[in-house]
C-alpha cells in the first residue's frame, strides 16, 4: 500500500511531445482511472509508473520515494496487460509463482501465497493448466492472479478488460471492483471504455493530447466537466455542445436563447460554446428550443431523438427523453432545458467558463 | 464414399507408390550388394536378391573397412568421427544462432541494424567462396588436421540467426515487460521464457543441421590428412579406387548402408518431437 505521485511527468519521443506534463497525487489505496482516446498517452504515463519506459522529465513516487532510476522489479508494482502476457509454456501455478521464484522466496511461502491469490480469484481447479486451455476471462483472471501473489504497494492496469467480449467484461468489471474493496491496493487502471471508468473509479484522470484535461471524481466530471473535450467525451449519448454568443441574461445559440444559471464572468458578446446533455432536454411546448426532427431511435427506455435546432440549418443537436416518443422525421418539438444544465465554454481555449 | 471418389484416391496411392518406389530402389540395390562379393558384382551380372556375405560383409567393413584389394579404415571409427563432428555442428551452430539473436532481437545496443546485416549478408557468400581464406585462417591458429579445425569453422549460421530473429519477433513485448516486472533479467528471462519456447524451432533445425554437418565433404576433405579424422563420406569416397585397381563394391555398399542409418535414425527420433510440437503449440 501506498502513495504514488506523478510530478509534472513529460515524455517525447524523438522530437515528438506524447505527454505534456501531467501532475497528479494518488491516494494510499485510491483507484484511479486514466480515461482518453486512443493515441492520448495514457498507456504511456501507466508505463512510466511502471518503469517501462523513463519520463523525459518529472518526478514519479511511490512510497514518499522517487523511482525514476529504480528498476521496474524494484518498484514494487505489479502490472495487468491487455493480452495477459502469460508465460504460454508454464502452467497456471508457475505463471503465478514465477515472481516470488526470481525473488528468491522460499517455496513453502511461494505455494501458501499462490494458493492465496487462487482462493480469491478461483482459480484452484485451473492452477495445472496451461493458459492455452484456459478462455479469455480465466487468462486475465491468472494474469491478476500474478499480480496479486507478490503483494505489491501499486497495481497497473493496461486495458485489462479490452480483448474480452462485452458481457465478460462487465462480469469481470465488477470483480475488480470487488478485488479492489478486498485488497484496497493502490491502483491505477488505463481505459478507453466510459462506462469502465465511470464504474470503477475513485477518480478519473482525462487525458487528452498527452495532457491531463480533467482529474476529479467520475460524477463531478461527468456534473462539470472542464473542458470542450471533457464533455464531449464523459457520457454517452454525447453532450450536445453548439456555438453561442453571450447576452445579457442568457446565451444565444442562432436565434434560440437560453436562460442560464450562473451569470459569467466573461463580457456580452463573447464567443462560446453551449453545452447541454442530451438527458437534459425535455418535452415542453412553453420551451425555448425548437427541433426540427431528423432521426429517431427507439431503444425501448429512451428515445433518442436527432434534429436540427431552431430551423434546417440550425446545429445538430440529440435529445433523449424518457419512455416511448411518438415522433416521426421531418416533424417539429419544443423542448426546454434548465439553465443549470447548461455548461457553457470559451470557445477559443475550450475551457469552462463558470 | 462415392466409387469415383474411391477410384481417385486409388490413382493418388498408385502415383505415390510408383513414387516410393522409384526413390526407394537404388537404396535396395545398395542394400542387396552389400550381401555379395565383389566378383560378382564385378561382372555385373548382381542379382536382385540377397546373397549370401550380409552378415561377413558388414563385419569386415565394420571392422577393417578393407576389402581384398583397397586398404581403408574402419567404418566404426568413422562412423564416430562423423557422429562426433555432426553433433559438434549441430549444437554448436543452434548455440551460437539463438545467442545472437538473442542479442539483435532484445537488445539495444549502437550498431544494432549493422550487426544484423553483417550476419545477414553471410548468408550470400556460398561456402565455396571462402573456402580458401577459411582455409588459410584454421591453418595459421594450427588448427590444421585436427578435431577443432574440422568443426569450428562450420559453427557460424546466418541461417538459423535469422529463423531464430524471426521466431523471436514474434513474441509479444509484453512477455518481455512482464518478466521485467518479475524481476527476471536477460540471462534468466533467456532461460526461464526464451528457450523453453524455442523448443520446436531447435528440434527442427537440429534435424536439418545434424545432416547438414553429416553431409559435409568439401571442408574435412581439405582440413584433414590423418586417418583417424576421416569421415564416412571420405571414407566411402576413398575407398573407389582409381585407374586400374578393382573396387570392393560390395564393402562400399556396407559401408553406404551403414552411413545413412544415424541421419535417418535422427529424422524418424525427431520427428515425433515435430509433430508434438505442432500439435500442443505452445505459442
Amino acid at each position: 500500500m501506498a502513495q504514488v505521485e506523478l510530478r509534472a511527468i513529460k515524455k517525447s519521443f524523438g522530437d515528438v511531445a506524447v505527454i505534456h506534463g501531467v501532475d497528479c497525487p494518488i491516494a494510499d489505496g485510491e483507484f484511479v482511472v486514466i480515461l482518453g482516446p486512443s493515441g492520448c498517452g495514457k498507456s504511456t504515463l501507466l508505463r512510466i509508473v511502471a518503469g517501462l519506459e523513463t519520463q523525459s522529465s518529472g518526478d514519479v513516487v511511490i512510497g514518499g520515494k522517487v523511482v525514476n532510476t529504480v528498476e521496474p522489479k524494484d518498484r514494487n508494482i505489479a502490472m495487468v496487460f491487455q493480452n495477459y502476457a502469460l508465460y504460454p509454456h508454464m502452467s497456471v501455478r508457475e505463471n503465478m509463482a514465477y515472481g516470488l521464484k526470481v525473488r528468491g522466496l522460499p517455496k513453502p511461502e511461494i505455494e501458501a501465497a499462490v494458493a492465496r491469490a487462487a482462493k480469491i480469484l478461483e482459480l484452484e481447479k485451473l492452477l495445472d493448466r496451461r493458459p492455452r486451455q484456459l478462455s479469455g476471462g480465466q487468462r486475465q483472471r491468472v494474469a491478476m492472479g500474478r499480480a496479486i501473489v507478490r503483494n505489491p504497494e501499486v497495481f497497473l492496469f493496461d486495458e485489462p478488460l479490452s480483448n474480452l467480449d462485452a458481457k465478460l467484461r462487465v462480469q469481470m468489471r465488477i470483480e475488480l471492483k470487488q478485488l479492489h474493496s478486498q485488497l484496497k491496493t493502490t491502483s491505477i487502471y488505463v481505459t478507453h471504455d466510459q462506462v469502465e471508468a465511470m464504474t470503477l473509479a475513485d477518480r478519473l484522470i482525462v487525458m487528452n493530447g498527452g495532457r491531463a484535461e480533467h482529474i476529479g471524481a467520475p460524477l463531478d466530471v461527468y456534473a462539470r466537466p472542464a473542458t470542450t473535450f471533457v464533455a464531449g467525451f464523459i457520457g454517452a449519448p454525447a453532450m450536445n455542445l453548439v456555438p453561442g454568443t453571450l447576452v445579457a441574461g442568457g446565451v444565444a445559440i442562432d436565434g434560440t436563447k437560453l436562460g442560464v444559471a450562473h451569470p459569467a464572468k466573461t463580457v456580452t458578446g463573447a464567443d462560446v460554446t453551449v453545452g447541454f446533455r442530451p438527458e437534459t432536454l425535455h418535452l415542453d411546448p412553453a420551451g425555448p428550443v425548437a427541433l426540427l426532427v431528423t432521426l429517431v431511435g427507439a431503444l425501448g427506455a429512451d428515445t433518442l431523438v436527432h434534429g436540427r435546432m431552431g430551423g434546417p440549418q440550425g446545429p445538430t443537436i440529440t435529445a433523449r427523453l424518457p419512455g416511448v416518443v411518438k415522433v416521426r422525421e421531418g416533424e417539429r418539438m419544443v423542448l426546454r432545458v434548465a439553465p443549470e444544465d447548461i455548461h457553457l465554454f470559451d470557445r477559443a481555449t475550450g475551457r469552462r467558463i463558470d | 464414399m462415392g466409387a469415383e471418389a474411391a477410384r481417385r484416391n486409388w490413382v493418388a496411392h498408385a502415383v505415390l507408390l510408383l513414387g516410393v518406389a522409384i526413390f526407394a530402389f537404388p537404396i535396395y540395390v545398395a542394400l542387396v550388394g552389400s550381401t555379395w562379393d565383389a566378383a560378382t558384382i564385378g561382372r555385373g551380372s548382381m542379382p536382385l536378391v540377397p546373397g549370401p556375405l550380409g552378415v561377413e560383409n558388414y563385419v569386415q567393413a565394420w571392422t577393417s573397412g578393407s576389402g581384398e584389394r583397397v586398404v581403408g579404415a574402419p567404418v566404426g571409427g568413422m562412423l564416430w568421427n562423423s557422429m562426433l563432428m555432426a553433433l559438434v555442428i549441430a549444437f554448436g551452430k543452434i548455440g551460437i544462432s539463438i545467442i545472437s539473436a538473442y542479442a539483435v532481437v532484445f537488445f539495444n545496443f549502437p550498431g544494432r541494424m549493422f550487426f544484423f546485416w553483417m550476419i545477414f549478408v553471410t548468408l550470400m557468400l556460398p561456402v565455396e567462396v571462402r573456402i580458401i581464406p577459411t582455409y588459410q585462417v584454421v591453418v595459421d591458429m594450427g588448427l590444421f588436421d585436427s578435431f577443432w579445425g574440422l568443426t569450428v569453422p562450420l559453427i557460424a549460421s546466418a541461417t538459423a540467426t535469422l529463423l531464430f530473429r524471426q521466431f523471436f519477433l514474434t513474441i509479444p513485448d509484453e512477455l518481455v515487460e512482464a518478466a521485467k516486472i518479475d524481476g527476471a533479467g536477460p540471462i534468466r528471462f533467456f532461460f526461464d521464457v526464451i528457450l523453453p519456447l524455442s523448443r520446436t524451432n531447435i528440434a527442427a533445425l537440429f534435424v536439418i543441421l545434424f545432416i547438414y554437418g553429416w553431409n559435409q565433404y568439401l571442408w574435412p576433405l581439405l582440413i584433414t590428412k590423418s586417418k583417424e579424422l576421416e569421415t564416412i563420406v571420405i571414407g566411402i569416397t576413398k575407398m573407389i579406387g582409381t585407374g586400374d585397381s578393382q573396387t570392393d563394391w560390395n564393402i562400399i555398399m556396407a559401408t553406404t548402408i551403414m552411413a545413412m542409418l544415424p541421419p535417418v535414425l535422427v529424422v524418424l527420433f525427431m520427428q515425433r518431437w515435430f509433430v508434438k510440437g505442432l500439435v500442443d503449440s505452445e505459442k
